[in-house]
């Protein structure tokens, strides 16, 4: 592991153990913050039992929908549009000013659309994600040299083929930051509309928690969101390493 | 029968906001024989890049026309053209080997007879060492070899090279162009090249178009009379200095209204 690596491990466990010894001293009430070795434990126990294997599925698999609808849409939209500059003009300044917009205010007319299953939990994520990647697919091909362009025209290549063979490959990395934005904001929006109506799910079982003051379980499964947002941005980021390791200079 | 030929090719830029129509380019008359090496030379801006994409049908010309092989250049890029470009044009996502692929790929060519074509290429291009390298570990000079290498394996008749050595240094221009000359000797192709050195028109070309400034027409087309064999050396051939002296002088007046416009 680099310096800079161990430095920030350091850190990180510095603050556990300020945390846990803050705890268990009692200067931070029980009822307000439970010890990390506690919540740790308190999570190992739910797993082990199953106890909420449903919500973890329900969450995972909606988050995981959101994902996979917002970076299709987005970069087939993106790309759509990149091809329409008069569009493009029009559009420019309401994608500026999209994330303005308050998507959960909309979470009623959600439920009079998808009902009171998973879709408008699903919708939010999406809604969310899907304008990260078409910004970022936008800016990437924005940036893709004319004389690559050129050389798609020189194999013959029609636009679809130049889009997906050419232009979408050399825009990669720009693409790649809106998947990882898309993937982010996915959580934020389906474990968010989770606490609002829904009856299951990581973000309703929180929620549940909290109203029953069993902290508990809140804590152990705020963990565990902690824990799988991390492991997955940071497999995201190893990726994209190696990603842009290829392109970069020697 | 020429291999291609130009008629009254004019290019005019149309009007944009600030600024009015631009006539960039003609009318132009050109006749390619088969097999020729021909090299354009101008002033900056007097429209060799526009004459090229003209000629390959990246864009069409305003008035006029150009035959390729007696077929009329119009929409796109004909099948038996290749383009060499001054700017690095390699993916930078794929390695050399299917950078060099790419077309054949492209064209629906199976994996042996891929592997035998890059093979041969990079073999040629002295890239073999490089195959599994991406565009961003190798030089300048390596990145615009793997760009010819890309066109030399669909086999072109007609390769047109837009300033390809423009962004290296005196010793490896000399020794792309040998290999260029290599090149030529060996596929049998007619190349047309653009270059804003006179030097390196006089030492490639059988001859050299002396192009004027905006709106580029030819002034002179002057035949330098060298052997097919010939290779980098021929600069120190007594005709070399008469003939790029000769080049200097229908050049420098028109380089000079050129300056002054800008």
């Amino acid at each position: 592991m680099s310096k800079t690596g161990l430095a920030r491990l350091g850190v990180l466990l510095f603050l556990l153990l300020l945390l846990e010894t803050l705890c268990r001293l009692g200067v931070i009430p029980s009822f307000t913050v439970i010890a990390p070795s506690a919540m740790a434990e308190s999570l190992a126990r739910i797993l082990a039992s199953g106890r909420f294997a449903a919500d973890i599925g329900a969450t995972l698999t909606n988050v995981g929908i959101a994902i996979a609808a917002s970076s299709v849409a987005g970069v087939v939209f993106g790309t759509t549009l990149h091809g329409f500059a008069a569009a493009r003009r029009v559009l420019d300044p309401l994608f500026a000013t999209y994330y303005a917009v308050p998507m959960y205010a909309f979470y009623p007319l959600l439920i009079v659309i998808f009902g009171l299953g998973d879709l408008p939990q699903v919708a939010i994520g999406f809604l969310l994600a899907v304008m990260a990647v078409v910004i970022n697919t936008l800016n990437g091909l924005d940036r893709v040299p004319a004389v690559l362009a050129k050389t798609a025209r020189v194999h013959r290549l029609g636009p679809l083929r130049t889009a997906l063979q050419v232009r979408l490959p050399c825009a990669a990395p720009y693409v790649f930051t809106g998947f990882k934005l898309a993937v982010a904001y996915s959580f934020i929006g389906v474990i968010g509309a989770e606490f609002i109506t829904s009856s299951r799910g990581i973000g309703y079982e929180i929620s549940f928690a909290y109203n029953n003051f069993d902290n508990a379980v809140m804590y152990a499964m705020i963990l565990f969101i902690l824990v799988l947002v991390i492991a997955v941005n940071m497999s995201l980021h190893v990726w994209e390493k190696r990603l842009l390791a290829r392109r970069r200079r020697a | 029968m020429s291999h291609v030929a130009l008629r009254g090719v004019t290019r005019v830029y149309p009007a944009r906001a600030g600024q009015g129509e631009v006539h960039a380019l003609g009318p132009v008359d050109l006749d390619l024989a088969r097999g020729e090496f021909f090299a354009v030379v101008g002033p900056s801006g007097c429209g060799k890049s526009t004459l090229l994409d003209v000629i390959a049908g990246l864009f069409p010309a305003t008035a006029g026309e150009v035959k390729f092989e007696n077929t009329l250049v119009k929409g796109q890029v004909p099948p038996g053209i290749g383009v060499v470009f001054q700017e690095d044009a390699t993916f930078p996502w794929l390695n050399v080997h299917d950078n060099i692929a790419f077309g054949l790929r492209q064209a629906g060519a199976g994996a042996t007879d891929v592997a035998a074509q890059v093979g041969y290429a990079l073999e040629f291009m002295g890239l073999k060492d490089f195959a599994r390298a991406y565009p961003a570990q190798l030089s300048g000079g390596m990145r615009q070899r793997v760009c010819i290498a890309r066109t030399l394996v669909l086999k072109p008749r007609l390769i047109l090279l837009d300033e390809p050595f423009g962004a290296l240094d005196q010793q490896t221009r000399l020794l792309m162009g040998d290999e260029l000359l290599r090149l030529w000797r060996e596929t049998g192709a007619t190349i047309l090249l653009i270059t804003h050195s006179l030097d390196e028109a006089t030492m490639l070309a059988d001859r050299v178009g002396v192009m004027s400034a905006r709106p580029g027409r030819f002034l002179d087309v002057i035949a330098t009379g060298w052997p097919r064999g010939r290779d980098s050396t021929i600069v120190a051939n007594e005709s070399f200095g008469r003939i790029t002296s000769r080049i200097w002088t229908l050049l420098r007046g028109e380089s000079i209204r050129a300056l002054g416009r800008a």
